[in-house]
């Protein structure tokens, strides 16, 4: 089991903070930092986006990254792809095993479809990311599809795909180290409709720190 | 009823029944229905697209497009927005997640990120496409050709995006038709040979106001050592009053809310 305890991981901490159930969070990870997300209470799907810091025109690109890595999900070692095909991040730390980049956030457009149109006025990760985004300066147009840590999303080799329930055991985390200045953007996602966050949203914790050198 | 307010009991009974029900219109029969031909007397214009470059065309509600591989390209990617507001674009992950498959052939449609349908898929001789992996940057060019300097997927849709008033954060995913990619159980992509033929054609019917960009570049997971795509061709067609049983309009449930979604825009 990789370490937890964060004050052997990490030299310094610059931010340290529980992000509650259904709400956004966003902030800077500078080059060499690392980000750890944690599943506090396990399942919780967390929704993320990735920009760069000084130019968000270059932005996370679920297209290039499974391209580039040749496979579907994410885990320890894969790299997070921008638009322009430079490295975001790197998964450095990895408890879970394996991540999706394909499904993308939940919406109260998508949620119609998929649940019924009785479930449209209910809290989806694509309302989080827009208010989040507009902080900086961004809209709709820079959305685009995203990570969602710690869902699990089995694709069949005919194709078949569905949303399953989460692998990821309590205090899970998975431990970012950025290649670049890197704007992350995350939904704590509210979804209730399917086994993303085992139907109970609950809060995760994110760090930032410099990492203690090896 | 308060939807918001059940128990994690409540809602999981409620995504098992809506899973089964996905899944048996994907494995079984599918329904009898008309199928929908291009008589020459629809043909509305006709462009050949050399290998490597681009096209787009506006695709208004009704209208449909036929691309067809006249030299049997391995791959032919395809992105879609709304033509009366550029914001809303086509949508991969919300399109396989709404329609529980990857699997995108005739039947299907693609959705935009309103939860709305902007095209279906009414002909699919190949029936294979690739909507996970996208379409070719200079560097998978770069990896497969040496030469990140060729003709790229990634550059043709930012050229057309650009020629209509959009940016580089306008081109995000992409369909490429004529690709056949099977996913294994540990997630990696595999590329299968030999179901890719010259003459293969896909058809899009529009569902709202479109515009189409097309790209004739090689998928970057498909094997050639040099970049040769050939010319395809796109014939753009009035396609017939759609029928009762439409059968992307009657396939499945996800696909009757996303039509009930658009069909207001347009009353
Ligand atoms: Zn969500």
């Amino acid at each position: 089991m990789p370490e937890y305890d964060i004050s052997k991981v990490f030299s310094t901490i610059t931010l340290d903070q529980v992000v509650a159930a259904r709400v956004p969070w966003s902030g800077v990870v500078r080059k060499g930092q690392v980000l750890r997300i944690i599943d506090l209470e396990s399942q919780q799907a967390v929704d993320a986006l990735f920009y760069n810091a000084h130019a968000y025109h270059e932005r996370y690109s679920a297209q290039d990254t499974l391209v580039n890595q040749g496979a579907a999900y994410i885990g320890k070692g894969g790299r997070l792809f921008s638009n322009e095909g430079n490295v975001l991040m790197t998964v450095v730390e990895d408890t879970c095993g394996r991540h999706d980049t394909l499904a993308g956030a939940c919406s109260c457009e998508s949620n119609t479809v998929r649940f019924g149109h009785e479930t449209k006025y209910m809290h989806a990760c694509r309302e989080n990311f827009l208010l989040e985004v507009e902080k900086y300066g961004m809209s709709k147009r820079d959305i685009v599809n995203n990570v969602n840590f710690f869902m699990n999303v089995p694709i069949m080799q005919n194709g078949e795909l569905v949303i399953d329930d989460g692998l990821s055991a309590p205090g899970g985390f998975v431990d970012l180290r950025a290649e670049m200045d890197t704007l992350v953007v995350v939904s704590n996602c509210p979804q209730v409709n399917n086994p993303c966050n085992g139907f109970t949203p609950t809060p995760i914790r994110v760090v930032i720190g410099d990492p203690v050198s090896i | 009823m308060q939807i918001d307010q059940q128990m994690p009991e409540w809602y999981r009974a409620r995504y098992n029944q809506l899973r089964d029900q996905a899944l048996l219109a994907e494995s079984g029969a599918r329904p009898t229905f008309t199928p929908i031909e291009m008589t020459e007397s629809s043909v509305l214009h006709r462009e050949t697209i050399p290998g490597g470059w681009y096209w787009s065309t506006l695709l208004p509600r009704g209208q449909a497009l036929r691309l067809i591989n006249t030299s049997g390209n391995n791959g032919v990617s395809v992105g879609l927005w709304n033509a009366d507001d550029l914001s809303e674009r086509y949508n991969a992950g919300d399109t396989i997640k709404l329609q529980w498959t990857t699997c995108l052939t005739t039947g299907r449609v693609l959705f935009s990120d309103m939860g709305r349908v902007l095209t279906s898929i009414i002909g699919d001789s190949c029936g294979f496409s690739d909507t996970l992996a996208g379409g070719s940057t200079p560097q998978s060019n770069a990896r497969n050709f040496g030469n990140e300097g060729l003709r790229n997927t990634r550059n043709n849709l930012r050229l057309i995006a650009g020629k209509h008033g959009m940016a580089q954060h306008d081109v995000t995913s992409c369909i490429t038709f004529f690709s056949h990619i099977s996913t294994q159980a540990d997630g990696s992509f595999r590329w299968i040979d030999g179901d890719i033929r010259a003459g293969d054609h896909v058809d899009l019917r529009a569902e709202m106001n479109l515009l189409v960009a097309v790209s004739n570049c090689p998928h970057p997971l498909a094997p050639e050592k040099s970049f040769a795509p050939g010319p395809i061709e796109a014939v753009r067609w009035q396609a017939p009053a759609i029928k009762p049983d439409d059968l992307c309009r009657t396939f499945c449930e996800e696909a009757r809310r996303g039509f009930e979604n658009t069909d207001p825009l347009f009353v």
